[in-house]
């Protein structure tokens, strides 16, 4: 008799890097991770590449963001995958939205104010305490599959909850002097980072999301920069960078790279928590310089 | 004394006869009076005014303490909000739904709230041709502008959800303006597809499209050019191959994509065009190719259309995809008792998009099919056609470019031949022909489409023609997720 067998690693596809990066956190060597979406990709608009079928056909758990962030995507692939694991309903479907609230849940539906999303704002994940929301569920659900490994997964579960606790205060107290700052953005995709850390990413270079900039919309950006002494662009790295360039040239703002994905930017290939160091950091130092 | 008593008599009857004046004729007793009565009522008002003190300080009280306990709600909500933040409990924390009043717009069904996805795209094309009449021989797709000014060929419905856990199911009956302006409606495909079969199997039943190749079972709101590709037009005519029938397909467990189709088809009517197709009924008798139809029937499994396929795909690198496959229909036809058809096909897609493309509009992509068909066609004597084999091949090659966000160009080159056969002077289905179209596309968003096309078209019985047409497509409601 065998006296120990190999236990095959759980499947685990995760739809966009920061997703993958908790993950990482949560299964540890237990799991193996497979990615779609790239660091610099917008999670909006993923090529639906045939070879994502294969990995999710082989995958014992899908984790999505939701919020139909994936939308536009991620349904085709699942319905040629055939795998009952990862349908919508199954044990092994985490939808990392559910238990989030979300913001700017519009009341209605109307495509003339651009592409909107109506389930709220996607892009929540940003927010740390999200983080953990989402942790939490990731935990539950490889201790569900996993039951022997749970310890583990919730073990560290605590390890990452905890270094979110204790670097969300020094987060805090970095962009703390800097409280009710505007910040310019390409698209409406930081209102979870602004909510937690007291800022405004509140002008946008789009006029609307999903409508590209036009000159005379930039032209009120740049008068609204100048008139309210607005020194910091967010750019993230899948928008075209001249655009964030001429409004900063006209305004003599400090242009900041910034990415939602862990590897987005140069420095946060490390996961989630090098990603918001490196955002907190950038921006207090925007912030200080300008 | 007389004076006295006369004084204490009169006093004495005064009193007697009016006793209240001899009050009113008393002014200390008066004012004693007056003052009692306003001490009575300043007692009176003292009361009530001490009674409403007392009610306002009650009140003041009640509110106090109904702020208290805001303050200890708001203190909780806080404390627990923190709480619930540091150990959520998955799944158990629900948005708060905001409160609705009457002066808000009422919400409408959210996307995936809804059992069905509705959704209408409308295509319509203006333009101009050198061919005074495009349909009848230079356009022949069913979808492809079919007159000079303005053609509306596709207007789509589109209807998909899950059935249950078992099956999801799709539907899209489709409108057509014909050159009177009278409306045409067909019910292009309707099909349930399996969602949890074991062993990597899958399953589609209803009426679809055949998986054959790439463009054949793409609608057209999701064509790269406004027409029909040649040679498609000419393996499996005007609405391309679709049919009611069944297909069963298998993800092979390869490191890559691959996945075999088999198709099963009644194969019957104009859109299984090379098969058992009756043609022209509105002549007596119904014929195709100049022969006459004989209105087979399925005589046993032999008699169905089957349509197998293989596709396999590759990452090339991180920024490049290819995708290639193998397609075959292979089924009777009905212009002799045993005449049979086959079409085959080679199929390559390769697309470049950079990492960080913005939105999904910055690619380079080519595409290319090659098909070649034999078309055995049985002899009509009274036609005086002999059996003959009717071979044609063909293909297009298509490139496409995403130069900056919202804009896209385009280039596609055709060329379609055949053997000799006996009908080649009257079919506008055969003959060589060669189409070159570039092409511009903007897309104000991602649910609208403006595509200005130039077609320079040179064959062997339409000779050469120059045609433009501008392309407008409006989408409503949802939007399915694209396939690679």
């Amino acid at each position: 008799m065998l006296t120990h067998s190999v236990q095959a690693k759980l499947e685990v596809v995760a739809t966009t890097p920061d997703l993958g990066s908790i993950v990482r956190e949560i299964g540890g060597d237990l799991v193996e991770i497979e990615i779609l979406a790239r660091p610099k990709e917008d999670a909006h608009f993923v090529s639906a590449r045939p070879s994502f079928i294969v990995k999710l056909n082989k995958a014992d758990v899908l984790v999505e963001g939701g919020a139909e962030l994936e939308i536009g995507w991620l349904p085709a692939l699942v319905d040629q995958a055939r795998n009952r694991k990862i349908v919508s309903g199954a044990p092994g479907r985490i939808v990392c939205s559910q238990g989030v609230q979300m913001l700017e849940i519009p009341a209605t539906l109307d495509r003339s104010r651009g592409d909107i999303h109506a389930a709220g704002n996607p892009h929540y994940l940003i927010d740390p305490l999200n983080a953990k929301i989402v942790a939490e569920h990731i935990s539950a659900t490889l201790c569900e599959l996993e039951p022997q490994s749970c310890a583990t997964f919730e073990s560290n579960l605590k390890r990452f909850s905890n270094a979110i606790d204790i670097k969300l205060n020094e987060w805090r107290n970095l962009l703390k002097p800097y409280s009710g700052r505007r910040v310019v953005s390409y698209h409406n995709s930081w209102p979870y980072f602004s909510k937690r850390f007291g800022i405004r990413v509140d002008l946008f270079l789009e006029p609307k999301p999903g409508i590209p900039p036009s000159p005379s919309h930039l032209a009120e950006v740049v008068s609204q920069m100048k008139s309210d002494k607005i020194t910091v662009i967010m750019v993230d790295p899948y928008i075209n960078r001249r655009t964030a360039e001429t409004a900063a040239r006209f305004t003599g703002a400090t242009l900041v790279d910034a990415a939602q994905f862990p590897g987005g930017v140069k420095g946060t290939e490390g996961g989630y928590i090098q990603l918001l160091d490196y955002l907190v950091n950038s921006l207090a130092k925007a912030f200080g310089g300008g | 004394m007389k004076t006295i008593r006369f004084l204490f008599l009169s006093a004495f009857i005064a009193l007697a006869l009016f006793p209240n004046s001899a009050q009113e004729a008393d002014p200390v007793g008066q004012l004693k009076k007056q003052l009692e009565q306003i001490q009575a009522n300043f007692e009176k008002i003292q009361q009530q005014q001490k009674l409403e003190i007392e009610r306002l300080t009650r009140q003041i009280q009640a509110l106090q303490e109904q702020n208290d306990a805001d303050a200890e709600t708001k203190r909780l909500e806080s404390e627990l909000a923190a709480e619930m933040a540091t150990a959520p409990a998955a799944g158990s924390q629900v948005a708060r739904p905001s409160t609705w009043s009457p002066s808000q717009p009422i919400p409408v069904i959210r996307a995936g709230s809804a059992y069905m996805n509705i959704g209408f795209d409308v295509l319509t094309v203006a333009g101009w041709s050198t061919d005074r009449d495009v349909s009848q021989a230079l356009n022949l797709g069913d979808h492809d502008p079919i007159q000079r000014g303005f053609s509306l060929r596709n207007a789509e419905i589109t209807l998909e959800g899950a059935v249950d856990p078992y099956f999801k199911g799709f539907a899209s009956p489709v409108f057509k303006l014909d050159p009177s302006g009278e409306t045409e409606f067909e019910l292009e495909e309707a099909y349930l597809m399996s969602s949890s079969l074991p062993a990597n199997l899958q399953i589609k039943a209803g009426q679809f499209f055949a998986a054959f190749g790439r463009q054949n079972s793409i609608h057209p709101h999701a064509w790269n050019f406004v027409d029909q590709p040649l040679i498609l037009n000419r393996a499996f005519g005007p609405e391309g191959l679709r049919n009611p029938g069944g297909q069963i397909s298998w993800l092979a467990p390869t490191p890559f994509y691959t996945e075999v189709f088999l198709g099963v088809f009644n194969g019957g009517g104009g859109t299984a065009f090379s098969f058992r197709n009756a043609g022209d009924e509105g002549q007596v008798p119904p014929s195709f190719y100049g022969r006459e139809t004989l209105g087979r029937g399925l005589r046993g499994p032999g008699d169905l259309l089957f349509v197998p396929r293989i596709a396999s795909s590759f990452d090339l690198t991180d920024t490049q995809t290819i995708v290639v496959g193998a397609s075959g229909a292979i089924g009777p036809n009905d212009t002799g008792l045993h005449s049979r058809s086959e079409v085959f096909g080679l199929d390559a897609y390769w697309k470049w998009k950079p990492l960080n493309a913005m939105r999904s509009l910055h690619f380079l992509s080519w595409q290319t099919e090659l098909l070649y068909r034999r078309f055995g066609a049985g002899e009509d004597l009274v036609a005086g056609f002999d059996s003959e084999n009717m071979r044609d091949w063909g293909f297009y090659s298509e490139v496409l470019w995403g130069f900056r966000p919202r804009w896209m160009t385009g280039l596609r080159g055709e060329f379609v031949t055949g053997n000799n056969s006996a009908i080649d002077a009257e079919s506008v289905f055969r003959g060589d022909r060669s189409r070159v179209s570039p092409n511009l596309t903007w897309l104000p968003s991602e649910y609208s489409k403006l595509r200005l096309q130039y077609n320079h078209d040179r064959g062997q019985n339409i000779g050469v023609e120059h045609s433009v047409w501008l392309q407008l497509e409006i989408s409503l409601g949802a939007h399915a997720a694209h396939k690679f």
